[in-house]
């Protein structure tokens, strides 16, 4: 009767969810994609930013992947779109637009 | 061979919770429970037991300590009454959901206000949409055998509810009478070792429980509660099986007396049906045929049964030691008039409201009760459907 977390979905009937809501995996934050939540969206200016690592450690989603000592671009799928990234940021590298307004 | 002995209700619950021997018991005293904890931490400091017993402050932390022990995958074991239920409120619905198996015994006694110890039926009947599988008790006996039956019960795979094991405060509670107990090994064999599938303490597997459960899955999470308390119909039928195996004594979701050919009767829970018995013998020995159908399991609710045992039957008094004050009658008189609606036709269905506040429940109470039954079977007219017995008019 083991079931796994990530596998609960908005489509898990009542059948196959978790008896009494028991999660039985630690670590599993990752699979609840907390994305859709945004209504503002930080956009990474590449050119500009400098890599100077101050907006990584400042967002509460752990949603700026860090890899070899340089940030990647946003984890849009948990980015809420607070904003601190933006304020952060010395030298203008990320935009905050509307999430309405996103070029795809 | 079983042993002959002489109890209070009280002392036979904590005999059986020795017997049972649970890995935590969180309690509070309340009259008229009191004695429940009483005597089980007497047991505790004697070491005839293993438990850890939580003297808590508050009812309130006796079901949290208790949600939080079952959850690490502890057998958990807790008593109260009245305003300590009340008290517990909250987590009662938290503890069903979680599917914690936990076992309580509610003694009965009016929920205040007006301020009363006494006994009727208002504490546990407000629980009764709580998740909690209900069970009823007319003697100290039952009141052994229910406990010892509901671990397994609330346990089984197929269920994982909480049990709340219910008689009458004072009544049953504090009488003593002759009982037969069954031998600690018996009972030892009959509960085994509770072993959680998901338990907190496990160190192989990460578990979190009572998460946030959002409208993605909340709705199928409470579906899921709901199935295991249909469930827990078939599985009581079978745990009441093997405890007749071993006991000798037979129980089902009711018991019917003198039901089978009857043309009235009464349906009555816990203490009452002893009344009401003699009454019946009474009735039979002038040559009518009255019965009598006492409840045992009233969550869940066997409406089919209960339906078909009565089907025969042109007049029924149902009897609420709770006003429901829903103006229209008591908890029990709905649940049983919901479960003949559509089943049966025909039946001329009372609700009478008795024995609030611990009001003496005398022999002609129930007598009045049957005469009125009688006086509709004869009439076809049934008048007042809730009605009151016992009240100054």
């Amino acid at each position: 009767m083991s079931k796994a977390v990530k596998k609960m979905t908005p489509e898990t009937t009542w059948k196959e969810i978790t008896p009494g809501g028991t999660i039985y995996e630690s670590g599993n934050a990752e699979g609840y994609k907390t994305g859709d939540w945004r209504s503002m969206r930080p956009v990474w200016i590449e050119e500009k930013c400098t890599q100077c690592m101050l907006c990584p450690p400042t967002c509460p989603d752990t949603a700026i992947p860090v890899k070899d000592s340089k940030r990647l671009d946003f984890d849009y799928d948990h980015c809420k779109g607070c904003g601190v990234c933006v304020k952060v940021c010395p030298f203008k590298a990320i935009d905050f637009i509307k999430e309405d307004d996103k070029k795809e | 061979m079983s042993i002959r002995e002489r109890l209070s209700g009280n002392e036979a619950v904590a005999v059986a919770m020795r017997q049972i021997n649970p890995d935590v018991v969180a309690a509070f005293p309340i009259t008229p429970s009191t004695e429940i904890p009483q005597y089980f931490s007497q047991f505790v400091s004697n070491g005839q037991v293993q438990t850890e017993f939580v003297a808590v402050e508050s009812e309130h932390s006796a079901m949290s300590a208790c949600v939080g022990a079952q959850a690490a995958g502890a057998r958990t074991m807790t008593a109260t009454s009245a305003n300590g239920l009340a008290l517990m409120w909250e987590i009662l619905y938290i503890a069903s959901a979680m599917k914690l198996p936990i076992t309580m015994t509610c003694v009965n006694r009016a929920l205040s206000g007006p301020l009363n110890i006494h006994n009727d039926h208002s504490d546990s009947m407000g629980a009764r949409d709580s998740g909690w599988i209900q069970l009823y008790s007319e003697t100290n006996q039952e009141a052994y055998d229910n406990l010892i039956q509901a671990v397994r019960i609330g346990e089984h795979k197929d269920v994982m509810l909480p049990v709340m094991v219910c008689q009458d405060g004072f009544i049953t509670s504090h009488a003593v009478e002759n009982i037969e107990l069954l031998e600690d090994e018996k009972i030892k064999t009959f509960v085994g070792e509770y072993k959680a599938e998901h338990y907190l303490l496990n160190s192989e597997e990460q578990i979190a429980v009572g998460p946030l459960d959002l409208p993605a899955h909340c709705f199928e999470h409470k579906r899921e509660q709901a199935q295991s308390m249909i469930n827990a119909k078939k599985v009581i039928l079978e745990i009441a099986e093997e405890f007749e195996k071993i006991s000798g004594r037979k129980y089902g979701y009711f018991e019917e007396y003198k039901l089978n050919d009857a043309e009235i009767a009464v349906v009555v829970i816990n203490s009452t049906a002893g009344t009401a018995k003699t009454i019946v013998d009474d009735l039979r020995q002038k040559g009518v045929k009255a019965g009598l159908l006492k409840i045992r399991v009233f969550r869940p609710f066997p409406a089919e049964e209960i339906a078909n045992a009565l089907k025969n039957i042109k007049a029924i008094g149902v009897m609420d030691k709770a006003e429901g004050l829903s103006g229209v009658g008591g908890p029990l008189g709905a649940d049983v008039k919901a479960a003949l609606y559509g089943r049966t036709e025909g039946i001329k269905v009372v609700n009478y409201i008795y024995g609030l506040g611990g009001r003496d429940v005398r022999a002609d109470d129930v007598e009045k009760v049957y005469n009125d039954l009688l006086e509709i079977q004869k009439t076809g007219k049934v008048g007042e459907t809730y009605r009151y017995v016992g009240v100054r008019e």
